[in-house]
């Protein structure tokens, strides 16, 4: 998307959501569903549009585990790394993804398939261990059923 | 017929969805006309996804349920391999006290007619014929303590804003839930969101605040969406708008979604969150609520304190004050998890031994071997050992025994466990979650990581060092995440000082 695109689109997510109070983060969730990330050159026309300087509006970005400065591979897959998904062997999950896709945390597969990304439990600790494929949540996922997950992903 | 799949996420993310769709085939190949209710979740969540079908009994349970296992609801349903009986005869459910849970399950969630039959807005009716102070005078009578983490009494903060004067005054629920082992907050918004929606509107008569709203954590969509449409709802039917139901005063309530923030649960963090701010720490005083969002008075409450509110207004503060234990009056919601064979929701009046939840009510670990650990209290709540399995479950019960019971998050352990790990993993969050405002906290969780590598080392020395880090961290820390850390931190090297002591020994 070319520059002026990108700007028009973040004017007119602002316009939108502007009226509420304290509308930077809705805002900023908005941007990221459109884009995938949040673009260098969404910031400035938010921080015009809320009367904020350019460095607040990277500084909150920057605060929050969920903003991407930069875009994700085609699927973001979340592992739950918490205690009662560790007590049902999410640490063995977690490495057999890690080592299936060749990346730490925060890493995207070479062929840009999956990005791996850990959470701190997502509500599911009773069916766990935990993870979250593009928003949708499955439980019991042990190594084998992860690496089958992360095939079906194109991983 | 009549039957019941949960649209509660944890169902959901075991199958629900696909059995849904099986029944839906299956029925239109017989030619039968089903009536579908995506309910809540019961709470037993190794039964999920269970499937309930209306009978004349009663609605009759099967789970856990699989594609395959759903033609055979069209037969003979008594002789059906995953058929449980009547699910409200199940010992889980009759064991237990649902009062903030009592139609988490049973109603259709986006039901009001449904809500109201079974005894909803009945509370929200009663408060609009009181004054503020009489709403806030039955809710300190109750006894309820704030469900969040620290207990604090909530008709006490209410009074305090009802006390502040302002041109507006909010209030704010806090459903970050980011508490590891804690569903209550999700499953009573997903199974009963109306019920929130109601306990907040109290408030807001309660306090004079007009304005809510809710900062719900983005893990929870499933959440987020029920919620979302709830409010709609509530909108429409006139519980939410200009007057409340028709004559009160103005209420309404807007959805704001976290982005990934332990700390944003804190309240003032949460605050600053929701002001579009970076989510760190506010010192105390100004209170929030005298000073919170956008500078105003401001009640801010757990999803389960608001939801809580309803029940006592309905049915009076002397009904809930009577359950419970010492100071800690009516129920808990317990959340339990991890390594159990029966895992899941099980409300109850305070006071059970942990003993009693862990071996009776969760069954043993689900690996059938000896419990090692539980952590209660998410991940800044101490580990507790079988030998103190006869701590009542009570605010200052487990305070007593060196714990705290936070959300009332349960999460078992298995003699399997690493708690040399465990103690690392809870620097290793604090790090990744500090707010860093304060160096204890910012600085200290890194430096408590690299300590507890040194210790795995061999590096025995390093266990005094470990020590006053975490003292340091207690004493000097502005909020709980840097305070609290050392609990997980120090009751593993307490409880289990073989695991870091003996290993230089071990390896000589
Ligand atoms: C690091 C940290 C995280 C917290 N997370 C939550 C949370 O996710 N949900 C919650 O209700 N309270 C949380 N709290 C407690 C809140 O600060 C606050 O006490 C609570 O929202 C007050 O509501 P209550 O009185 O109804 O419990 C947290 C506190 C700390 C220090
Ligand atoms: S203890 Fe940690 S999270 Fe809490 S205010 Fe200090 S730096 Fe922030
Ligand atoms: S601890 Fe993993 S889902 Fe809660």
């Amino acid at each position: 998307m070319s520059q002026t695109a990108v700007e028009t689109t973040v004017s007119g997510i602002c316009a939108a959501l502007d009226g509420g109070e304290g509308p930077l983060l809705p805002i900023l969730q908005a941007v990221q569903a459109e884009f995938g990330h949040i673009p260098q050159q969404a910031l400035p026309v938010i921080a015009a549009a809320l009367n904020l300087s350019r460095a607040e509006v990277q500084g909150v970005v920057s605060f929050y585990h969920d903003f991407r400065e930069v875009p994700a591979g085609r699927h973001v897959v979340r592992i739950c790394r918490a205690e009662a998904c560790q007590a049902m062997g999410a640490t063995a999950t977690a490495a057999a993804a890690q080592a299936r896709l060749d990346v730490d945390w925060h890493g995207t597969s070479a062929n840009g398939a999956v990005t791996l990304e850990p959470v701190y439990c997502l509500g599911l600790c009773a069916c766990a261990p935990a993870v979250m494929v593009d928003g949708r949540a499955i439980a019991r996922v042990d190594a084998e059923r992860m690496t089958h997950i992360l095939t079906e992903c194109g991983a | 017929m009549k039957v019941y799949v949960p649209r509660d996420a944890a169902a959901r993310a075991l199958g629900a969805d696909a059995v849904v769709a099986a029944i839906l085939r299956e029925a239109a190949a017989r030619g039968i006309a089903v009536e579908l209710v995506r309910n809540g979740s019961r709470g037993m969540v190794w039964l999920e996804p269970l499937v309930e079908v209306q009978t004349a009994a009663g609605r009759t349970g099967f789970g856990p349920m699989t594609v395959a296992d759903v033609a055979g609801l069209f037969g003979d349903i008594a002789t059906h391999p995953k058929a449980l009986g009547l699910v409200a005869e199940l010992p889980w459910m009759k064991r237990q006290t649902r009062l903030t849970f009592a139609r988490v399950g049973v109603t259709d969630p986006l039901s009001l007619a449904e809500y109201e039959a079974q005894g909803g807005l009945a509370g929200l009716r009663r408060a609009l014929g009181m004054t503020g102070a009489q709403i806030v005078a039955e809710v300190t009578e109750s006894g309820l303590r704030g469900r969040g983490g620290a207990g604090f009494p909530t008709g006490v903060k209410w009074a305090t804003v009802l006390g502040a004067q302002a041109a507006q005054k909010y209030i704010v629920c806090n459903a970050d839930e980011g508490d590891s082992g804690t569903f209550a907050d999700r499953m009573l918004m997903e199974g009963d969101p109306i019920c929130l929606i109601e306990g907040m509107v109290i408030a807001g008569l309660a306090v004079g605040a007009t304005r809510g709203y809710v900062y719900l954590r983005s893990e929870y969509p499933d959440a987020i969406a029920t919620l979302t449409e709830a409010v709609r709802i509530a909108r429409a039917a006139g519980v939410l708008g200009a007057q409340v139901l028709g004559h009160g005063p103005a209420f309404d309530i807007e959805i704001r979604v976290g982005a990934g923030a332990y700390v944003c649960g804190e309240e003032t963090s949460l605050l600053n969150s929701l002001e579009g701010k970076r989510g760190v720490v506010r010192a105390k005083p100004p209170l929030p609520a005298l000073e919170g969002f956008m500078g105003k008075p401001t009640v801010v409450n757990n999803v389960i304190s608001l939801a809580t509110v309803p029940v006592i207004l309905a049915r009076g503060a002397a009904f809930y004050r009577d359950f419970g234990l010492g100071r800690s009056r009516g129920t808990i919601p317990l959340q339990i998890a991890g390594n159990v064979q029966f895992g899941g929701l099980f409300e109850a009046a305070f006071g059970l031994s942990l003993g009693e939840i862990v071996n009776d009510i969760a069954g043993g670990t689900a690996t059938g071997r000896p419990v090692k650990a539980v952590q209660v209290g998410g991940p800044l709540g101490a580990y507790f050992v079988p030998a103190q399995f006869d701590t009542p479950f009570g605010y200052e019960e487990f305070d007593g025994a060196g714990g705290l019971i936070g959300h009332a998050g349960i999460v078992v352990f298995d003699d399997s466990t690493d708690m040399l790990g465990m103690a690392r993993f809870a620097m290793e969050f604090c790090a990744v979650e500090s707010c860093g405002k304060c160096t204890p906290c910012r600085i200290g969780a890194v430096r408590g990581v690299e300590t507890i590598d040194r210790i795995r080392a061999g590096e025995a020395g390093a266990i005094a060092l470990l020590t006053d880090l975490c003292e340091t961290m207690r004493d000097g820390s502005l909020c709980a995440l840097g305070g609290f850390t050392p609990y997980p931190v120090m009751s593993a090297l307490t409880h289990f000082p073989e695991e870091f002591g003996t290993r230089q020994e071990a390896a000589e």
